[in-house]
C-alpha cells in the first residue's frame, strides 16, 4: 500500500460536474426503462447535483447526510418501481453520498502517491472502472437467468409479481419440468454418456499424440500438429457438414457389413465427432506442460530397466497431469455444450442436452431452459472448484507450492 | 489374459445389448404445444398398443434441407415427418417423399366414407396426408389498444389508432396479401395483383409504412413471448399459439381472427426406408390419421382437424375443460373473413417475391 497521502478539499468546480455525470449516468439507465434516456440523464444528474450541494453547503454533517440521501433515494426508487427499486434506490442513496464525499474531501488521493499528475489519479481510477464494467458485461447475462427460472409463468419475463417479490410470482415447476420431462431426461442422459466417453478418447489420443509431437525425431511434427488442431479453426458448420457425410457413409458400413444397431451406431457417431473437436484441447494444453518436462528423467528411468509403458505412468503421467486434466476438462465442456456437430451427426435417439435447449429456445420459448442453464451453471462451478481444490490438494500432499 | 476375456465380453455385451431393444421410431415435428398436442393424441395411444418406442426430432423447420441431406448421405434416420403442405408439394416433387395411395393406406370414416372422400380438396399432394387446418392471424394485447379494440386486419398498419410495435413473420407470404388487402385491393383480386411486379412493389410501399414498428419473427413461439413481454400491441402467429397464450397461460390477449390465413399441415413418409421401417411408418399413419384421432388431437391444441368426419367429434380440451369448437379457425363466427393460402401461387412466385421481400427488408 502506497503511503499516506494528505488530503485537502477539492473546489467545488470539480465536484459538482463529476457528481452530475454519475448521477446522469443512473438517470441514464432509469429514464431508458421509462422510455426516455436523455431526460433520465437531465434529471439524474440534476438530482443528484442538488443534493450534494444540500450536504456540502447546508447539512455539513457526513452521517445525518448519508440517512437523509439513502431515505430520498429509496422513496425515488419506490415512486419509480416499488419495493425491488426501493431497494436498489436505497443502495444508490448510499453510493452517491459516498461518492459526494469522496470527491469533495478529496479521499479519492489518500491511497496514491503523492506524486501522481492528476491524469495519471484519473486513469487510476478510469482503469477500474472499465475493468468493472467489462465484469459486469461478462456476469450479468448468466445471472439475469437465474431469477427467471423461478418465473411462475411460461414466458422469459420479470412478471410484476416477481418484482413485487410476491411469492405467487415464483415457482419451482421449471425444475420439475426438466426433472420429470422424459425429452429433457433423455438428453441429459445421452449427454452424460456422450460427454465423457468422448473426454477418455479425447484425453487418450490427445496426450499421446502431444508426447508423439514433443519429440525432436519427429519428422513434419509441424505440419502434422497444423493438421491435428485444425477442428479448433475451422469453422465448425463446415466440420459439421463434412462429418455428416463421412459418418453417414461408417454408420452405413456398421449397420449394413457389421450388423449393429442403429441406436448403437448414432452413439459411436457423436462421440467420435466429439473426440476429434476435443483433441486439440488436449493436444495445446499437454504440449504447454511438456515444455517444462525434464527428458532426462525418461533416460533416468530407462535406466533404472523400466520399459516405456511403465515410465510413461510412473514417471512422465503424474508430472504431466494437470496439463491432461485441464485439456480434458476441456475436451469435456466442449461435448457437453455443442449443438452444431451432434445436429448433423447425431439423430434424434441421441439428442443432447445443447440439442434440445436449441430446439426449446426456437420452437417454445420455455423457462425450462433457464432452469437447466441455471442448474448446469452451478453444476459447472461445482466441477470447477472440486479439481481445483483437488489440484491443490494433491500439490500440497507433494509438497509444492500451489501456483 | 483374464483381463482380456472381461474387456471382450464386455464390448460384446455393449454392441448386442442394444439391438435388444424395443422397436424405434423417429417423428419429426414443430415443437411446443403442438408436439404435446400429437403425443398426447397419436404417439403415446399408438406406443401402448404396438410397444413401439417413438423419439420426437423438434426439426420440421428445416425439414426439406436435412431430408435432401439425408438422402444424399444415403442415411435417412426419419420416419414420419410432418410438414406444412407447400413443403410436402416441394418434397414430393423432388422425390423424397412416399406417395400415398388414400384407398389403401389410410382408414376409411366409421360410416364407410373412404379416406379419399372424407379429407376430400384437403389432399392436395401426392405424397401428403393432411392432420389438420390451422391458420396464420394476429393477436393482441386487451391493455394496449385502448378502448377500441381492432376489429380489422387493418389495424396492423394503423398506427395512429394502435401506437406501438407489432410482429409479422419474416416472409412475404401473408404479409404482402394483407398489405394489399388494407391498401384497398379487393381480396379475390390479392394474387392478380401480387403476380404483377408493381402490385409487389405496391405491397412491399403498404408495408414500408409500418416498417420502423415491426419486429420480425421467424419461430412460432416469438409472438407469444413477445405479447407476454407486452412489448408489441399486437402480432402474427398460427391460432394454436395464440390459443395457448390465452386460455392456457391467461394472458391479457385476444384474437383478431379478421383476414386469417387458413393453411395445411399434415405427414408424409420419406423417400428409401427399409421395407420394415416403411411398414411400420404406414402402420403408425393408419392409425394416427383416424377418424377418432385426428378428433382426439383438438382436445390439446385449437386445430381443426382435417378429415370432415372428425368434425363433430371435437369436444372440450383435456386440462381446461373448455369448449374447443368455438377456438377453431373453421368455427363460422370466426372464419367470417378467411384467406385460403395459394399454393399454385406461391410455388410459381415464391423464389422472386422472396427475393424482393429480403432486398426490402436490408433496406
Amino acid at each position: 500500500m502506497a503511503a499516506l497521502t494528505p488530503i485537502s478539499r477539492k473546489p467545488m468546480s470539480l465536484v459538482l460536474p463529476t457528481v452530475a455525470a454519475a448521477g446522469g449516468l443512473l438517470g441514464l439507465f432509469v429514464g431508458t426503462a421509462n422510455d426516455s434516456g436523455f431526460l433520465g440523464i437531465v434529471i439524474g444528474a440534476a438530482i443528484v447535483t442538488a443534493l450534494a450541494a444540500l450536504y456540502i453547503f447546508a447539512l455539513k454533517n457526513e452521517q445525518m447526510s448519508k440517512w437523509i440521501s439513502i431515505l430520498i433515494f429509496l422513496a425515488l426508487g419506490f415512486f419509480v418501481g416499488g419495493i425491488p427499486a426501493a431497494i436498489l434506490g436505497a443502495l444508490a442513496g448510499w453510493f452517491f453520498h459516498w461518492f459526494t464525499y469522496w470527491m469533495y474531501e478529496g479521499r479519492y488521493r489518500q491511497r496514491l502517491l503523492p506524486y501522481l499528475t492528476p491524469s495519471q489519479v484519473l486513469w487510476h481510477y478510469g482503469f477500474r472502472v472499465i475493468c468493472g464494467a467489462i465484469f459486469v458485461f461478462l456476469i450479468t447475462p448468466i445471472l439475469v437467468v437465474i431469477p427467471l427460472s423461478f418465473n411462475s409463468q411460461d414466458f422469459f419475463t420479470y412478471t410484476p409479481e416477481m418484482l413485487r417479490f410476491d411469492p405467487a410470482g415464483y415457482s419451482l415447476k421449471h425444475y420439475q419440468d426438466f426433472f420429470t420431462n422424459n425429452e429433457w431426461q433423455r438428453s441429459f442422459k445421452n449427454s452424460l454418456i456422450i460427454a465423457p466417453i468422448a473426454t477418455v478418447i479425447s484425453v487418450s489420443l490427445g496426450t499421446l499424440a502431444a508426447i508423439g509431437l514433443s519429440q525432436s525425431h519427429v519428422p513434419g511434427r509441424r505440419a502434422i500438429m497444423a493438421i491435428m488442431i485444425s477442428p479448433m479453426i475451422v469453422p465448425l458448420i463446415i466440420s459439421a457438414t463434412g462429418m455428416f457425410f463421412f459418418y453417414s457413409s461408417i454408420g452405413n458400413w456398421m449397420e449394413g457389413t457389421l450388423g449393429l444397431s442403429k441406436n448403437f451406431v448414432g452413439y459411436v457417431k457423436v462421440v467420435l465427432a466429439h473426440a476429434v473437436l476435443g483433441i486439440p484441447f488436449v493436444i495445446i494444453t499437454v504440449t504447454a506442460t511438456l515444455v517444462g518436462f525434464d527428458r532426462s528423467l525418461t533416460r533416468a528411468a530407462a535406466n533404472m530397466g523400466a520399459n516405456p509403458v511403465t515410465t510413461f505412468f510412473r514417471v512422465q503421467m503424474p508430472l504431466i497431469l494437470p496439463g491432461v486434466i485441464s485439456g480434458g476438462l476441456f475436451a469435456f465442456i466442449t461435448s457437453f455444450d455443442e449443438v452444431v456437430v451432434v445436429l448433423f451427426v447425431g439423430s434424434a435417439s441421441q439428442k443432447t442436452l445443447p440439442w434440445q435447449m436449441f430446439t426449446g429456445l426456437r420452437e417454445q420459448i420455455s423457462p425450462t431452459i433457464l432452469a437447466v442453464a441455471t442448474i448446469l451453471v452451478v453444476i459447472s462451478i461445482a466441477l470447477l472448484t472440486t479439481v481445483e481444490l483437488l489440484r491443490r490438494r494433491s500439490e500440497r500432499l507433494r509438497g509444492m507450492s500451489p501456483g | 489374459m483374464k483381463f482380456t476375456k472381461l474387456t471382450a465380453l464386455a464390448v460384446t455385451t455393449a454392441l448386442v445389448a442394444p439391438a435388444a431393444i424395443a422397436q424405434e421410431m423417429t417423428i419429426v415435428s414443430w415443437g411446443g404445444a403442438y408436439t404435446k398436442s400429437q403425443k398426447n393424441a397419436y404417439h403415446d395411444p399408438y406406443s401402448a398398443k404396438s410397444g413401439v418406442t417413438i423419439i420426437n426430432d423438434d426439426s420440421s423447420a428445416e425439414a426439406v434441407a436435412k431430408l435432401r441431406a439425408m438422402n444424399e448421405a444415403g442415411n435417412v434416420t426419419w420416419d414420419v415427418v410432418d410438414v406444412v403442405a407447400a413443403d410436402a408439394i416441394r418434397l414430393c416433387d423432388e422425390g423424397l417423399a412416399m406417395e400415398i395411395d388414400p384407398d389403401t393406406m389410410l382408414a376409411p370414416a366409421p360410416d364407410g366414407t373412404s379416406a379419399a372422400d372424407d379429407f376430400g380438396d384437403l389432399l392436395v399432394s401426392d405424397c401428403f396426408i393432411p392432420q389438420i387446418v390451422y391458420s396464420t392471424t394476429f393477436g393482441y394485447r386487451t391493455d394496449l389498444v385502448g378502448d377500441t379494440a381492432p376489429t380489422s386486419v387493418c389495424a396492423v398498419f394503423d398506427t395512429d389508432a394502435y401506437p406501438g410495435k407489432r410482429s409479422l413473420e419474416k416472409r412475404p407470404i401473408n404479409n404482402m396479401e394483407w398489405a394489399l388487402i388494407c391498401d384497398g385491393v379487393a381480396k379475390d383480386d390479392v394474387y392478380d395483383v401480387l403476380a404483377t411486379p408493381e402490385g409487389q412493389d405496391k405491397a412491399l410501399a403498404k408495408l414500408d409504412t409500418i416498417k420502423d414498428d415491426v419486429i420480425w419473427w421467424s419461430a412460432g413461439a416469438d409472438t407469444p413471448q413477445l405479447l407476454a413481454d407486452g412489448e408489441i400491441v399486437m402480432g402474427s402467429t398460427y391460432n394454436g399459439r395464440l390459443f395457448s397464450v390465452i386460455e392456457e397461460q391467461k394472458q391479457p390477449v385476444a384474437m383478431l381472427w379478421d383476414a386469417q390465413v387458413f393453411d395445411l399441415d399434415g405427414w408424409i413418409i420419406p423417400a428409401g426406408l427399409s421395407d420394415e421401417r416403411k411398414k411400420q411408418a404406414l402402420d403408425y399413419i393408419m392409425f394416427a390419421t383416424d377418424t377418432q384421432r385426428l378428433a382426439d388431437q383438438a382436445k390439446w391444441i385449437s386445430y381443426g382437424p382435417a378429415r370432415a368426419s372428425s368434425a363433430p367429434l371435437v369436444g372440450k380440451h383435456a386440462e381446461l375443460g373448455i369448449d374447443m369448437a368455438p377456438h377453431m379457425p373453421t368455427d363460422p363466427n370466426n372464419a367470417q373473413n378467411t384467406f385460403l393460402y395459394n399454393y399454385e401461387f406461391w410455388a410459381d412466385y415464391r423464389d422472386d417475391i422472396d427475393g424482393k421481400f429480403q432486398a426490402w427488408l436490408a433496406k
